[in-house]
């Protein structure tokens, strides 16, 4: 029988197709690396986090910036401030900036030899064990290096905050989810600083991506000595303290 | 040591529904075990036991999720462990782990009471109706049935030996994987709660059986009670020396934290661990156990020292689960201090909810009973399969 369809698909080829385009879909849906697969990652930005510790005068305006950025519940930190004094004898006292108005107490210390800052607040670790335990997903690292918390997929079983080696996560006291530093997500991926690092008078807070070798970030990582914070977990943190001293942990 | 913590670790994210959770499926991991020693390896004394443990485990494995579901922020969601698990999370398993032990337990019951269950479909009445259609409203009975359902009854408790070891032995490891926290982070812990669990089970199952007995005033079965005794005498030796070899280790050691943590057991913990966990919730019953399993004694005597340190064992056994769920967490990660933490009543993860939630198996158990006799051999109701 003859066709008077001549260039037009037949029946059989438009069946393969729609089952090729479907399977194809399907797989690039279920597994997106394998959509990724070729892109280079180092085309992305990968970002990272220094902090100057010798820089850090302890004004806590890194703290008050946060919670009017991100609407920090009373009583929770996405980062705080750590004092450290060390006293003649060796003795070292460590005490935040905890209250609602985030002001260091004066408390002098007799024989204070040595005292300095140290700003703390999520690591995003490359490895990160929050995302490793989470049982839903809802702990998930970005293609940028951050991890984030998925508000409306976490069950808030808390599991996360026990897992953390550094204390960075809490459980949202009024909306029960998972909650910790998210670097000012929305405002990173709008190009802009996370709120911390805009609001630091002295510098201390260095943001930046690493995949950049002009960054000013990788750039003080080639210059200056820095150490993370528990290498010991293995969580490969990406939170770099510049010139840390070892008593903070 | 200074006193340090970071901010976030002043509230205790755990408290007392974690602390009941493990202490539940604990008991129905311990129950199950009894009744598999006799369905499994024929142990014929502790037949008169047999159903009510594998029941207990059954309403007690009920109610395991609930601590769960009331300590979540979000129980609405629950689900999503199952529907969307993320595999690299231990917890990711606890949906599967627990449905699939939930289903034997079931299967295994509903094979055990199926005589019963026949007698009972043929008569009138609710009672007759909901019997009726437990067996699926197939009322045939002969003895090459009932033979069938014993040898399922056999492969179903073997098969339900390792679940049930895994189901706990998971929670234990759920805490022992995590290497944030000194005091769990320990390859022995899935161990420890193994054994404290066989202990948990065979304690409530002495400690109800004794009660059940004297308020209807029967006739205690002295072989199977003494039988009980000497495993809890075992089980609890191996539990004990299981915590203390843990504690040996840390202490020899000499890490980083043995430090904080030898001074969390001198402060937070002396009195709920040092005192109440060892000195006289393990070593009294252990003394007790001993006479009675080392000595002759009457079996009045026998029996009131087997069921004291069940009793005892039984909050040994708590002791144990709010010391490591709870204490653990009094820990800074900080390492340089501890938080501070004591339970509330009223809250939804209070005191009052968790005595509702572990009062309820029992409540079951009763209406259970009402239904099937849970001790055959005194109520003359039905045969033992």
């Amino acid at each position: 029988m003859g066709c008077d369809c001549a260039g037009m698909m037949t029946r059989r080829e438009m069946i393969q197709r729609l089952v090729t385009g479907a399977t194809g879909s399907l797989l690039v849906w279920t597994f997106p690396a394998l959509a990724a697969e070729g892109e280079d990652p180092r085309d992305r930005p990968l970002y990272a986090y220094a902090v100057d510790t010798t820089r850090c005068i302890g004004c806590c305006a890194c703290m008050r910036a946060c919670r009017a950025e991100n609407d920090v519940p009373d009583g929770c930190f996405r980062t705080w401030i750590e004092r450290y004094r060390v006293r003649a004898n060796g003795e070292v006292l460590v005490d935040v900036a905890a209250g609602d108005d985030h002001v260091f107490e004066e408390d002098p210390v007799p024989d204070t030899v040595k005292a300095f800052f140290v700003p703390k607040l999520c690591n995003h670790c490359e490895k990160s064990v929050c995302s490793q335990v989470c049982p839903v997903g809802a702990t998930y690292e970005t293609p940028e290096g951050v991890v984030l918390v998925d508000q409306k997929r976490c069950i808030g079983c808390g599991y996360c905050v026990q897992a953390c080696p550094y204390g960075t996560r809490f459980i949202h006291p009024t909306k029960h989810y998972a909650d910790k530093c998210t670097l000012c997500y929305h405002r990173i991926s709008r190009g802009e600083l996370p709120a911390c690092v805009l609001a630091c008078p002295k510098g201390v807070r260095i943001f930046g991506d690493l995949h950049d070798p002009e960054s000013r970030l990788s750039t003080m990582l080639k210059q200056r000595r820095y150490r993370v914070l528990k290498p010991e977990m293995g969580t490969h943190p990406k939170c770099y303290y510049l010139d840390l001293d070892f008593e903070v942990v | 040591m200074m006193n340090f913590v970071f901010p976030n670790e002043l509230r205790v994210t755990w408290t007392v529904m974690i602390v009941l959770y493990p202490y539940i499926t604990g008991l129905v991991a311990g129950a199950f075990i009894v009744s598999s020693l006799y369905h499994v390896f024929g142990r014929e004394e502790l037949r008169p036991i047999a159903r009510f443990s594998l029941a207990s485990a059954f309403v007690f494995l009920l109610f395991a999720p609930l601590p769960l579901l009331m300590h979540l922020g979000h129980p609405e969601r629950a689900f999503n462990i199952m529907i969307t698990p993320h595999f690299t999370s231990a917890m990711a398993g606890f949906g599967y782990i627990y449905s699939a032990y939930l289903l034997v337990v079931v299967l295994e019951l509903w094979f055990v009471l199926r005589s019963d269950f026949l007698a009972r479909a043929r008569g009138r009445g609710p009672v007759a109706w909901l019997c009726r259609s437990l067996v699926l409203f197939n009322l045939h009975e002969s003895p090459a049935t009932r033979e069938a359902d014993h040898r399922i009854v056999k492969f179903l408790a073997g098969l339900g030996i390792p679940m049930a070891c895994t189901l706990h032995g998971y929670v234990g490891f759920l805490f022992g994987s995590l290497k944030a926290n000194p005091w769990w982070s320990t390859p022995l812990m899935f161990v420890i709660f193994i054994f404290s669990a066989i202990v948990s089970g065979i304690s409530v199952l002495i400690f109800h059986y004794f009660v059940v007995f004297w308020i209807n005033r029967w006739k205690v079965n002295g072989a199977c009670v003494r039988s009980l005794g000497r495993y809890l005498w075992g089980f609890m030796m191996v539990a004990v020396a299981l915590e203390l070899l843990e504690i040996l280790s840390i202490t020899y050691e000499q890490t980083d934290k043995t430090e904080v943590l030898n001074t969390l057991i001198r402060t937070k913990l002396f009195m709920s661990y040092v005192v109440l966990q060892f000195l006289v919730f393990s070593l009294v019953p252990f003394l007790m156990l001993a006479v009675h399993a080392l000595f002759r004694v009457r079996e009045r005597v026998a029996h009131a020292l087997i069921w004291t340190s069940a009793t005892m064992l039984l909050v040994q056994v708590l002791l144990m689960r709010w010391n490591v769920v709870v204490g653990g967490q009094l820990v800074s990660k900080s390492m340089r201090g501890f938080t501070s933490y004591f339970p509330g009543v009223w809250e939804k993860e209070g005191l009052l909810t968790a005595a509702i939630i572990f009062t309820m198996p029992f409540l079951i158990l009763y209406v259970f009973h009402r239904i099937v006799p849970l001790f055959p051999d005194v109520d003359g109701r039905s045969k033992q399969p």
